[in-house]
């Protein structure tokens, strides 16, 4: 019994892996990005929710709606005026650019907030339990693996029913093509990586919900939204959910049989997948 | 009339000379030079090692690795257990460090190189991350917290004695005097050794893959070799230089051996400052890293910001690095890999 609510506790904790993964994967499907500041950047919606909520007294269900459209802003900003300098066929600058940014946010946020860890406020509810038959099951992380559901299918929809999502797959298929048809690629851009930072938003909110969380941990985020994004296979949203899915079933089975060999037995996970199927589980890129 | 292929400038000559003049000062050093002066060129040159083949890796093989404390790591480790578990001597085990980073190299490569571009920046950091959660396992050598060479190790290492006789210091100031003969021994090697491996074909294979692989696979360039010769190159260097550091440090443990900003993000900076894809680039690199960590270390976190901040406005600005700027507005190349065809029949539109 107590492996089957492992494992279950395991596949919510893959909700919340989808949530840091599918800005990434949006991005890079979009224009080829991998931005390696995407974990600093969760963790800067974390305190941007955090000084939100002790600023103005809000719950962070709340702050995150005054998080999200300002995290928005960021998103657009940062790609329209620096990462889209970056692109093109060289993949160093894009790589070192957002690097650099990782550590640069990551020593600014130190600067602001100092190492100490912090958490957004709990209360009843981030706290509560439902049972299921024999199982108990948190409302936090049922929350968390909805609102990963949600995203994806709102992104799917986003992509594949509106005019938006139109110019989004056409930029991402031939960027001048498309600028021929009247599409601004360069802004097109800006509102994608604005779009994947509502998304982080959505997930900052979870990771300080959870968890304790400090200016350093942006990295380990960025490497689990990574290795959820490989095992999915690049382009595919749901393969992502999988992919975070399957990281997360890893790291609560590892942290079962040994505490210390929780975060080992995700990337071991991640190696195994990336050994069998290299392209993924359902691979739709080519590239 | 026989032509001839040269790469010499003279304006590489006269760095050849001045080079060489260098050297000699740098090798006299410990003779007039006090101990913190070997201590900070101690950490000029490691850095410099560990510049020159990330460079040699993401510059001239165009794999941009971001788990090169992995080899760091893993050749300290290796050097802990070859003198504490085998009690070996502390200077032959830097090549045993050396070594180790080769072997876990292999495993890393053929994970690594399944991920494209930019993906396999971050399978490289994965990939350090098991190698660091793996060594923190290792009880023998201290597990999570770390351990410390045997104090009667670092004592008789080689030379040692010969060092305080010699110059007349003591023990401690002996070790870092040998210490920095190893390193500056390391960086001339990694110098002279790429420098030379970018003047044989090899080296022009290297350059035609990084320009254009399509390309240079129709010419007949294994694309797939030149990347596997440049990845465990550069990680056999990288590991002898983890395996110095730390016999140097005496102290080790996995967070700091396998530290992501003192052994990748720091050199990714030497080199993007410096300038990407040349010999001289992490040499100016280092030079201003130091400038930078002398002036800037006393606020923490702002001079990390400052860094990460000056490597985006470098990358946009001159992705080609302060040596970059400084050889396209002077035609300066002090290690010339072009090579120049002089006399012989294409000489005849001057008549």
């Amino acid at each position: 019994m107590i492996w089957i609510d492992t494992i279950i506790q395991g596949i919510l904790l893959g909700g919340l892996y989808a949530l840091f993964a599918s800005g990434l994967s949006l991005v890079f499907g979009i224009m080829r990005l991998v931005n390696l500041a995407h974990g600093d950047l969760i963790v800067m919606g974390a305190y941007l929710i955090l000084v939100l909520v002790s600023l103005l007294g809000l719950s962070p269900f709340i702050a995150v709606f005054i998080a999200m459209p300002a995290m928005f802003g960021v998103g657009w900003v940062l790609q329209r005026y620096l990462l889209n300098r970056t692109l093109g066929d060289d993949i160093l600058p894009p790589l070192l650019v957002t690097f650099g940014l990782s550590i640069a946010l990551q020593n600014a946020l130190l600067e602001g907030f100092s190492a100490d860890s912090q958490r957004l406020p709990t209360n009843a509810l981030t706290t509560a339990s439902v049972d299921v038959g024999p199982i108990t099951l948190g409302v936090m992380p049922l929350l968390t693996f909805a609102s990963a559901v949600l995203v994806i299918v709102g992104l799917n929809q986003l992509f594949y029913r509106t005019e938006l999502g139109r110019a989004f797959r056409a930029t991402s298929d031939d960027a001048t093509t498309a600028s021929l048809m009247g599409i601004k690629p360069a802004n097109i851009f800006a509102t994608a990586t604005g779009i994947a930072l509502v998304i982080v938003t959505i997930a900052a909110l979870y990771l300080g919900l959870r968890a304790n969380f400090d200016p350093n941990i942006g990295p380990a985020r960025l490497i689990y939204a990574f290795e959820a994004v490989i095992i999915g296979g690049l382009g595919s949203l749901w393969g992502t959910l999988l992919g975070g899915i399957i990281i997360g079933v890893a790291q609560t089975l590892g942290a079962a049989i040994n505490p210390e060999w929780q975060i080992l037995a995700g990337h071991i996970a991640f190696l195994i997948v990336l050994l069998v199927r290299p392209r993924g589980l359902f691979p739709r890129a080519n590239d | 009339m026989a032509y001839s292929v040269t790469t010499q400038t003279p304006a590489s000559r006269i760095a050849a000379l001045l080079g060489a003049i260098l050297i000699i000062v740098l090798l006299v050093l410990p003779f007039f030079a006090g101990r913190g002066t070997i201590q900070d060129m101690f950490f000029i040159l490691t850095m410099l090692v560990l510049a020159q083949f990330w460079n040699l890796l993401a510059g001239y093989g165009g794999l941009v690795s971001i788990g090169q404390q992995a080899f760091v790591g893993m050749g300290a480790y290796a050097l802990f257990g070859a003198v504490i578990l085998w009690g070996l001597d502390p200077v032959p085990s830097i090549l045993l460090a050396g070594v180790a980073a080769l072997i876990i190299a292999v495993p890393t490569a053929f994970f690594a190189f399944r991920l494209n571009g930019a993906y396999f920046a971050i399978g490289t950091w994965v990939i350090a991350e098991v190698v660091r959660l793996l060594v923190a396992q290792w009880k023998t050598l201290g597990g999570g917290t770390g351990t410390s060479l045997p104090r009667d190790a670092t004592r008789d290492m080689w030379f040692v004695e010969v060092i305080e006789n010699t110059l007349g210091v003591r023990s401690a100031a002996a070790r870092d005097i040998l210490a920095y003969w190893l390193a500056l021994t390391l960086a001339l090697a990694t110098i002279g050794g790429i420098y030379w491996l970018l003047r044989t074909r090899r080296g022009l294979a290297l350059a035609a893959v990084r320009d254009n692989t399509e390309a240079a696979k129709s010419v007949g360039v294994d694309a797939g070799r030149m990347k596997w010769i440049v990845f465990l190159t550069s990680a056999f260097g990288t590991g002898l230089a983890g395996g110095l550091i730390y016999m140097q440090k005496a102290r080790i443990s996995p967070d700091a051996a396998f530290s992501v900003t003192d052994w990748t993000a720091y050199v990714i900076f030497i080199v993007v400052i410096g300038g990407i894809g040349t010999i001289e680039g992490p040499i100016i690199g280092v030079l201003v890293f130091f400038a930078l960590q002398s002036l800037l270390a006393d606020f923490g976190s702002w001079y990390l910001m400052t860094l990460g901040v000056l490597a985006i406005i470098i990358m946009l600005v001159a992705p080609r690095g302060l040596w970059g700027l400084l050889s396209e507005r002077t035609g300066l190349h002090l290690f010339p890999i072009r090579r120049r065809l002089s006399g012989g029949k294409l000489n005849l539109s001057k008549e």
